[in-house]
C-alpha cells in the first residue's frame, strides 16, 4: 500500500503566481508531460486567457487531440485500464495543490530515485512506493538514495544527468507547481484587486456608520 | 405635491393598519421596542447572527441552483461552482465562511449571556430557545459538511453517524437509519441534502423567530443586570433607561455590520481556507469509501466536543459512556437557568468565585477545541518511569483534565454561585 511519508521535511516551493511567464512554462509542461495520465477534468482550456494567452497560442501550443478550446483537460486513457497498468488511477490534478499543498508537490517532484525492488523502476522519498514512475527524468536524470549508516540519515545524489542541470530542473519543477496551484483556483489572483475594492467600500460604510451612530447618540450620552 | 405623496402613502399604511397589524407590529418591535441604553460590544453578535442567518440562506439558494445532490457529481458540481458559475465562487466561500463565522459569533453571543446572567428569570425561554437554535445549527453544519463530497465530509459523516452505534441495544439501528444504508452512499447524500436545505432551516427560522418573540416580551438584558422595566416614567410608561431600537441600536448595529463585513470579506477574498480551519486540504479529494484518512478531525466548531468525546475512556468495551459525555456537553448549556443560583445578573456584582469558574470554563473550551484538531499523540506521551501517567498520551491526559472542569463549571454552580461574594446591584443603569 502506498504511503505518503508525514515526516518528510519539505522544500519551500518558490512560486509567484503573478510571474505569467513562469506559468506559461508550467503550462507546457503540464500539458506534455502530466496531461497524458492525469486529467484536469475541472479546467478549461481557453481558462489559460488568464495567464496571457490568446485562444490561438492555446490552440497551436497546447492542445494537441483536437478538443475544443472550451473544452475541459481530460484525457483518452480510460480509468479502469490505467488502474490494470498502475495499480491506481492517476487522480485528477484540477485541485490538487488545494489538497496536497505547493510545497509538497514541490519536493515530490524533486524526490524520485532508482528503486530496482519497484515495478516502475522509482521509487520517492516524499510518497513511498508511488504507483507512477519518475515522467521528467528525462530532464532530471537518474537520482539514487545514499544512506549513511553512521547518522543514520539519507539523502538524494544524481548518478546520471539529464538534459537539465539540477538548477533548471529546479526552475522547472517551480513553473509547474506554479502552474497547479493557478489550475486549483484560477480566479484567485484576479480576485484579491476585487477584494480591495470591497474591503475599500466597507471601509467607507464604516466611517459613515461610526458618524451616523455618533450624530444619532449625541442625545443619550 | 410633496403633500399629496405624503397622504396617499398615509391612507395606503392606513389601507393596510385596517387588514394587517403593519404600523403596530412594527412599532411593538422596532421604533418603540425600548432597549437598555447601555449595550456594549458583546450585544452585537445576536444581530450580526441573523445576518449570518441571511447570508447562508440567500447563498445556499444560489449554491442549491447548481450543486448535484447525487454521489458521482457531487464534488464536480461544486467544482463547477468554483469555475463555471458566474461568481459562483464567491458565493460558495460566501457559505463555506458564513459556516464557521455563524459559530464563531454564536459562540460570543453566548458567552456574552454567561458574562451577564441573559439566562435568569424571566429569559429562562429565551435561553432555551437558543440553545435549540445552537442544537439545529450544529445539525445544520455536519449535514451540509457532506454536501461537497470530498474525503473529509464523506469520513466525518461516517465517524458520526457511527457514534450512535454504540447506543445500547438500538444504536446499530439508528445508525443504518440515519444512513439509509450500510455505509455513507448516495442515500445518505440525498437525505442529508434534504435536511440540510430544508428540513432544518425550518425548524431553525421557527426557532429564531420564538427566541425574538420571547426577547420582545420581556426585555432584553444589560451589562449591569438590571431591569429596565422597574423604572418608568409615570407619565409615558416607558422604561427610564431604555431607548428605542429603532433609531439608536439600528444605526448602531450598522456600524457593527460594517466591520463585520470587513473581516468577512477578508477571509472570502484573502483567506477562504483560513489556513485548513474554514476549508480543510483533505477535502480537495473526491470521497473514497475505499480509502480511510490518516487523521480524520471535525471542523474547528466542533472540537471541544469531540476532545471529550476521545478523552472518556472506553467502559466495558463500550464506547458510550464518551459519546453520552460528548452529548452531555453540548446540552449542559440548557440547565444554566436551573444551576446557577446567584441573585444577581451580571458579571459586575458577581464575586471573585464566579468569575474564576467562568475563567476556567472558557480555557477548557479553547483547549479542548485546539486539541480536538490535533491526534491525540501531538505532545508525545509521559515518560515510562513516571507512576500512574507512565507511556500515557500527554494531550489526552490533559484533555481528561480539562473535560473535569469543563463538566465542574455546570455542575458545581449550585454551590459555587450561592457561596460567591456578591456586591450590591445599583437600581438604575450605569454609563
Amino acid at each position: 500500500m502506498a504511503t505518503a511519508n508525514e515526516g518528510v521535511k519539505l522544500d519551500h516551493a518558490p512560486i509567484d503566481p503573478n510571474n505569467q511567464a513562469s506559468l506559461q512554462r508550467g503550462a507546457k509542461t503540464f500539458v506534455n508531460y502530466c496531461l497524458n495520465c492525469h486529467s484536469a477534468a475541472y479546467m478549461r482550456y481557453n481558462r489559460l486567457q488568464d495567464i496571457g494567452l490568446t485562444d490561438e497560442q492555446i490552440k497551436s501550443n497546447l492542445m494537441f487531440t483536437g478538443e475544443k478550446v472550451g473544452d475541459t483537460m481530460t484525457v483518452a486513457m480510460q480509468k479502469a485500464e490505467a488502474k490494470a497498468w498502475f495499480g491506481v488511477t492517476p487522480p485528477d490534478l484540477s485541485v490538487e495543490a488545494r489538497a496536497r499543498g505547493a510545497d509538497w508537490i514541490y519536493s515530490y517532484l524533486r524526490s524520485f530515485y532508482r528503486d530496482d525492488t519497484r515495478p516502475t523502476g522509482w521509487n520517492n522519498l516524499v510518497y513511498e512506493k508511488v504507483a507512477m514512475p519518475h515522467v521528467l527524468w528525462t530532464l532530471q536524470g537518474e537520482q539514487v538514495l545514499k544512506v549513511d549508516e553512521k547518522t543514520e540519515t539519507h539523502r538524494l545524489v544524481l548518478n546520471k544527468p539529464g538534459i537539465q542541470t539540477p538548477a533548471e530542473y529546479d526552475q522547472t519543477i517551480a513553473d509547474l507547481v506554479n502552474y497547479l496551484v493557478f489550475t486549483a483556483e484560477p480566479y484567485k489572483e484576479r480576485d484579491k484587486h476585487l477584494g480591495l475594492l470591497v474591503l475599500a467600500f466597507l471601509g467607507l460604510l464604516f466611517v459613515l456608520s461610526y458618524y451616523l451612530k455618533k450624530e444619532f447618540w449625541k442625545d443619550i450620552h | 405635491m410633496a403633500n399629496n405623496t405624503h397622504q396617499e402613502s398615509k391612507n395606503l399604511v392606513g389601507w393596510i393598519d385596517a387588514r394587517f397589524p403593519l404600523s403596530s407590529t412594527l412599532k411593538a418591535h422596532v421604533t418603540e421596542y425600548y432597549a437598555p441604553k447601555n449595550f456594549n460590544f458583546w450585544y452585537f453578535f445576536g444581530a450580526l447572527a441573523t445576518l449570518i442567518l441571511a447570508i447562508q440562506i440567500l447563498t445556499g439558494i444560489f449554491l442549491t441552483m447548481n450543486y448535484k445532490p447525487e454521489a458521482s457529481l457531487a464534488f464536480a458540481s461544486v467544482e463547477y461552482i468554483m469555475r463555471d458559475v458566474s461568481w459562483g465562487r464567491l458565493i460558495r466561500y460566501m457559505h463555506s465562511t458564513g459556516a464557521s463565522m455563524f459559530f464563531v459569533v454564536i459562540y460570543l453571543h453566548m458567552f456574552r449571556g454567561l458574562m451577564y446572567g441573559s439566562y435568569k428569570t424571566p429569559r429562562e425561554l429565551i435561553w432555551l430557545f437558543g440553545v435549540g437554535i445552537f442544537l439545529v445549527l450544529m445539525g445544520e453544519a455536519f449535514f451540509g459538511y457532506l454536501l461537497p463530497w470530498g474525503q473529509m465530509s464523506y469520513w466525518g459523516a461516517q465517524v458520526i453517524i457511527n457514534l450512535f452505534t454504540s447506543i445500547p441495544f438500538i444504536g446499530p439501528d439508528i445508525s443504518l437509519w440515519l444512513r439509509g444504508d450500510y455505509t455513507v452512499s448516495d442515500a445518505t447524500l440525498n437525505r442529508f441534502f434534504a435536511f440540510h436545505v430544508i428540513a432544518l432551516p425550518l425548524v431553525l427560522l421557527g426557532l429564531v423567530v420564538a427566541h425574538l418573540i420571547a426577547l420582545h416580551e420581556v426585555g432584553s438584558n444589560n451589562p449591569d443586570g438590571v431591569e429596565i422595566k422597574k423604572n418608568k416614567d409615570p407619565k409615558t410608561h416607558i422604561p427610564l433607561d431604555g431607548i428605542p431600537f429603532h433609531p439608536y441600536y439600528t444605526v448602531k448595529d450598522l456600524m457593527g455590520v460594517s466591520v463585520f463585513l470587513l473581516v468577512f470579506s477578508a477571509i472570502i477574498f484573502f483567506a477562504p481556507e483560513m489556513g485548513g480551519y474554514f476549508l480543510e486540504a483533505n477535502n480537495f479529494i473526491p470521497a473514497d469509501p475505499l480509502k480511510t484518512p490518516a487523521h480524520i478531525a471535525p471542523v474547528w466548531y466542533f472540537t471541544p466536543y469531540y476532545s471529550i468525546l476521545r478523552a472518556v475512556p472506553p467502559i466495558l468495551n463500550s464506547q458510550f459512556p464518551g459519546v453520552a459525555a460528548m452529548g452531555l456537553s453540548v446540552v449542559s448549556f440548557a440547565f444554566l437557568p436551573w444551576l446557577d443560583r446567584s441573585p444577581v445578573k451580571s458579571i459586575r456584582y458577581r464575586g471573585n468565585l464566579y468569575k474564576k469558574w467562568l475563567a476556567a470554563f472558557v480555557v477548557s473550551f479553547l483547549i479542548l477545541g485546539y486539541l480536538g484538531t490535533e491526534p491525540s499523540n501531538v505532545w508525545g506521551q509521559f515518560s515510562v518511569n513516571i507512576p500512574l501517567l507512565g507511556g500515557a498520551d500527554r494531550a489526552t491526559v490533559v484533555a481528561r483534565i480539562f473535560s473535569v472542569v469543563y463538566f465542574s463549571f455546570f455542575a458545581l454552580m449550585p454551590w459555587y454561585t450561592k457561596r460567591d461574594k456578591t456586591k450590591p446591584v445599583p437600581e438604575r443603569v450605569t454609563g
